[in-house]
């Protein structure tokens, strides 16, 4: 990891899209993930990935199939999973999807683990909430037994044991890339150290220099562990379109419904657009243009050393054209520009250092 | 550390997660002694807390319970019966719990539109005097929020309990913890504060709040929890 270096990816749940008036069908929308993928690759994106949802309005309940189809589609960006709920998943069956896929796509292969905020795939698999901690721990055992060390003798509580156990397709050596994601729980940033595994910090909402602190019980927890360094990364809503105030605009049309349904699932009220604009403005929105997202990925690599950035780019109701217009300002204007910043500094901090 | 002997109560802190953290720093920033407990050994969070919370000292939950004069819990609302009850006897104890079923599992007992679940922990608590605060404010609103009194703007905490003196020290808490305290009744009113109702992710100034309370008995929840009430009564 090279400072000031960054990679960016794209994070897609499946929501659903429109076009002009018309509700894309859920089929319509599986094919435009692949299209757009694809789009991902060719603007110069380092990533795409996709989340694991049991609902109606998105689409990625088969992420593995998913990603299959789109690693015939591109050659050279990296595919994975923006959260996969281990927790409700066979880690045995996990890794053969993924170790399936690392092939197909010659080594492209990685994931993110993690509860995820939505918990749809527990009464749909049959688990109970209230196991969720002992689910994860275990099966986060497992699987990474299993890239780590093949054969494999395993046993616990939550399935059955492996004795001597090889599957196939092989993995590489090592396993591919996995990542933990978190969403505040300073558990979980000491269980992702304590696997020597990178960190991928979910930031939906409020100021996210808040987290600032998670990172450095991150770093300090893999030094206490004994392990080397990992990479942070950042997972972020949000919108670039050419101005701020398309982007604004446009956002707020989805992201009010949705807010509002969270809320009544959950029991919070709606947020104020004053609100809304107070995220946009110093909280986790990246909805601008691309000069202004980019001036605020350049903070969070500051204020939370970030070397990867991951957008998610779609939101129930958003038109095909918006989301493909964020992807191509991401991977044209927001990436280049976040990465001359970066390199000006750098220069700027290496002339300072000579000065001294 | 110096040896100042800190006038000021000993809090104890039941849970080190999201919220149990976050309301650490801002006790210890306004002076207050911390311990502070997981739901295992002491040793399972002693990095978090030097990270997180410098100053505070992690203990067990019995050992912060034996040895704080506020308790404030802040463990996930589904795992209440773990608290260790004998141990705060005749102490004050904040509610700052809520249920989430995210985390909690769906448990209609918690979501009982008659009955508070700051009302559960007073049964289960029954010799201590419960007031439920801090819950409806968002944690990162709370991470974010703090202000000294009388700063313009300055965000409230709706605080809720049966015993006068019991709300006028966790009155003071709040205060000083960089929010402006507002009553909202017994620990039976409490449900304004929970999941459901305008209040329940509020980060609203002391008039937003009375203004939201004012309007609770005329939203949808709040019409729901009186007619629910009222049916147990005629039953």
């Amino acid at each position: 990891m090279t400072t000031g270096s960054i990679e960016f990816g794209l994070n897609s749940f499946g929501d659903v899209p429109t076009d002009g008036a018309r509700t894309l069908s859920d089929a319509e929308t599986v094919r435009l993930l692949i299209e757009e993928a694809k789009l991902a690759e060719k603007v110069g994106l380092d990533i795409f990935s996709i989340g694991e949802h049991y609902r109606e309005g998105y689409v990625d309940s088969a992420g593995p199939v998913l990603l299959a189809g789109m690693a015939t589609a591109t050659e050279r960006i990296r595919l994975g999973t923006s959260v996969t709920v281990l927790s409700t998943n066979d880690p045995v069956r996990l890794y053969n999807e993924f170790s399936t896929l690392d092939a197909l796509s010659n080594g492209r292969a990685q994931l993110v683990l993690g509860r995820a905020s939505q918990t749809q795939s527990f009464p749909l698999f049959g688990y109970n909430l209230e196991d969720y901690e002992t689910l994860f721990e275990e099966k986060l055992d497992l699987f990474m037994k299993l890239q780590r060390e093949m054969p494999t003798t395993w046993s616990g509580s939550v399935r059955a044991p492996l004795v001597e156990q090889t599957l196939h397709p092989t993995m590489r050596p090592g396993g591919i890339p996995t990542w933990i994601g978190v969403g505040g729980s300073p558990n979980s940033v000491i269980r992702a150290a304590h696997y020597g595994l990178p960190l991928m910090l979910a930031i939906i909402g409020g100021e996210p220099h808040r987290f600032a602190g998670h990172v450095d019980l991150y770093f300090r927890a893999l030094e206490q562990f004994g392990k080397p360094m990992q990479p942070v990364g950042q997972h972020a809503l949000g919108l670039i379109a050419d101005t701020d105030e398309e982007a604004s605009e446009t956002w707020w049309k989805s992201w009010q419904p949705l807010i509002t349904q969270m809320g009544q699932e959950r029991g919070f009220y709606p947020p104020t657009r004053e609100r809304y604009e107070l995220e946009l403005a110093t909280g986790a929105l990246f909805v601008g243009s691309p000069e202004t997202v980019a001036q605020k990925i350049v903070r969070m690599t500051k204020e939370l050393q970030i070397s990867r950035f991951d957008l998610k780019y779609d939101i129930g109701g958003l038109s095909v054209d918006a989301r493909s217009r964020t992807i191509e300002l991401l991977g044209t204007q927001v990436a280049p520009r976040v990465r001359e910043l970066l390199a000006a500094e750098s220069q700027l901090e290496t002339a300072g250092a000579t000065h001294e | 550390m110096s040896d100042l002997q800190s006038t000021l109560p000993t809090i104890g802190i039941l849970g080190a997660g999201k919220v149990g953290t976050v309301l650490s720093r801002l006790l210890l920033a306004a002076g207050y002694p911390v311990h502070i407990a997981g739901s295992g050994s002491p040793a399972k969070i002693s990095l978090i807390i030097d990270v997180l919370a410098p100053g505070a000292v992690a203990m067990t939950a019995a050992d912060v319970a034996r040895t704080s004069d506020i308790v404030i819990l802040a463990l996930p609302l589904g795992k209440y019966r773990s608290i260790p009850a004998d141990l705060l006897e005749g102490k004050l104890v904040v509610d700052a719990m809520n249920y989430w079923w995210e985390v909690d599992g769906i448990r209609d007992d918690l979501n009982d539109p008659r009955v508070s679940t700051s009302e559960l922990i007073q049964s289960f608590l029954p010799t201590s005097r419960v007031v439920k605060a801090y819950n409806h404010m968002g944690y990162h609103d709370l991470d974010e929020g703090p202000t000294p009194a009388g700063t313009p703007g300055r965000k409230a905490i709706g605080i809720a309990g049966d015993d006068d003196l019991a709300l006028s020290d966790v009155a003071a808490l709040v205060d000083a913890s960089g929010f402006d305290p507002v009553l909202v009744g017994s620990l039976r009113d409490s449900i304004a504060l929970q999941p459901g109702s305008e209040l329940f992710g509020a980060n609203f100034t002391a008039s937003g709040v009375q203004d939201a309370l004012t309007r609770f008995p005329t939203t949808e929840r709040g019409l729901e929890v009186a007619a629910a009430r009222e049916q147990e009564i005629a039953a």
